[in-house]
């Protein structure tokens, strides 16, 4: 007993030095797995409620190109809606999809893992695993989420594997970061026999729960002899200000049927 | 005495806030970012308990993860940089004990304390981008990432030491 204390009394400092450590990597290794509640992250109140006070900076820097977008955007739906013979839809029956607006109070794109922070949390309905979207197309899906705010796993992580499709032909595949450059991501397990060229639009099909199918994604920009295609996106990660949120009502009806399959 | 902690407090918050506010968005060359926050683990007294200040170093470093939404890497990278600074210290005075008391930075020459600061950067910034990528496959780009951001930061902090060094 003796031999331990004084052990523990020699080796204090390496002692504390290995226990500190071994939680950093804890922290570490829990932040690298995609589908566990994460301790470390910034949808709380204190660091959500810094973001908020700095972003007004941000958000004046950006105001023009913000409202040029956003203007483009209401020209664009007011045209559909002329072109478009629409049902009044009273009992919702049409409705899929609800579209939740927020504001990016935190951006990274620099990082290999690149997270954002949103001002809508569970009071305002959104919930884990939303897709995240702007008029110029994808930008993520939900993570953490706490009252007042949410984090984003932006496109531009490494574990973020969004199904996205060719858009003049069916077929699909996912879509993943390289971590190089945040103007272009990469789509993975395109098949063989799909036929495509520079310059094709890639948008997400509708294989996954969370997005609805055709967001815009991107245009190819190269591909390799061993189908790793290139695609620079539409949206500029670096300047994101207004998004979407995108709810899909009928989740539970398509989760509880394949549950009922599996079994 | 109470004045010390008070003014360690400040420059805890401070520091927390100046990086992950400004520091963490400046992306120089598109992904450039000086880590400056270190600065509390260079310039910490050495007389100080060695247990506080190694808790210290990994409090500040989790405090930065969490605005970062980046788990554990900065609390492991800082405190490691923490542990072995008095071991790296003596071996670069060439010493095995001096003046715990008296000793500051600013006092060593210029090229002592310039490999110091260089060496311990360099180690805080390869634990810190190898913990980010986790894969031996992108050692290439860690390495780059290392050795860019190692310069930037080592530079910002020797502009902040020549700013608010007291004039004698």
């Amino acid at each position: 007993m003796q031999q331990i204390i004084r052990f523990i009394e020699k080796y204090r400092y390496f002692l504390l030095f290995l226990m500190l450590e071994i939680v950093a990597l804890f922290f570490t290794i829990q932040s690298h797995s995609y589908h566990k509640s994460k301790f470390i992250n910034s949808a709380n109140a204190v660091t959500g409620g810094f973001y908020k006070r700095v972003n007004g900076i941000n958000e004046f820097i950006h105001l023009k190109s913000e409202n040029l977008r956003l203007s483009k955007e209401n020209t664009r739906l007011k045209n559909n809606l002329l072109i478009e013979n629409h049902v009044i839809d009273t009992l919702n029956q049409f409705l899929r999809y609800q579209y939740i607006s927020a504001k990016v109070y935190n951006n990274n794109y620099t990082k290999r893992n690149n997270y954002l922070t949103i001002n809508k949390g569970l009071n305002d309905g959104v919930d884990t695993e939303m897709a995240v979207v702007n008029s110029k197309g994808i930008i993520g899906t939900t993570n953490s989420v706490s009252g007042n705010y949410a984090t984003v796993i932006s496109i531009l992580n490494n574990y973020s594997y969004i199904n996205a499709k060719l858009k003049n032909n069916n077929h699909f595949g996912t879509l993943s970061w390289d971590g190089k450059n945040y103007k272009t991501v990469q789509l993975n397990d395109i098949p063989r026999q799909a036929i495509f060229k520079i310059g094709d639009t890639i948008v997400t099909g509708g294989k996954s729960i969370i997005f609805p199918e055709g967001i815009l994604i991107g245009t190819i920009k190269d591909f390799e002899q061993n189908r790793l295609i290139n695609i620079t996106l539409f949206n500029d990660m670096s300047a994101l200000g207004n998004i979407q949120v995108i709810t899909n009502l009928h989740k539970e009806e398509i989760q509880q049927l394949e549950a009922t399959n599996n079994e | 005495m109470n004045n010390l902690i008070i003014k360690n407090i400040v420059l805890f918050i401070g520091l927390v806030l100046i990086q992950v506010l400004i520091l963490n968005n400046i992306n120089l060359f598109e992904y450039l970012n000086p880590y400056i926050y270190i600065i509390f683990v260079i310039f910490y007294p050495l007389r100080k308990e060695k247990g506080s200040f190694m808790f210290l170093s990994f409090l500040l470093g989790l405090a930065i993860d969490f605005f970062s939404n980046s788990g554990g890497i900065n609390a492991a990278a800082t405190l490691f940089i923490a542990y072995i600074r008095l071991p790296l210290l003596s071996k670069i005075l060439n010493k095995t004990d001096f003046d715990f008391q008296t000793f500051n930075i600013r006092s060593i020459s210029f090229g002592k304390s310039f490999s110091f600061i260089l060496i311990l950067t360099f180690i805080h910034h390869f634990i810190l981008f190898g913990l980010e990528y986790f894969s031996f496959n992108s050692f290439e780009t860690i390495f780059i990432k290392t050795l860019l951001s190692t310069l930037f930061t080592t530079a910002t902090i020797f502009i902040v030491i020549i700013l608010f060094s007291k004039k004698k």
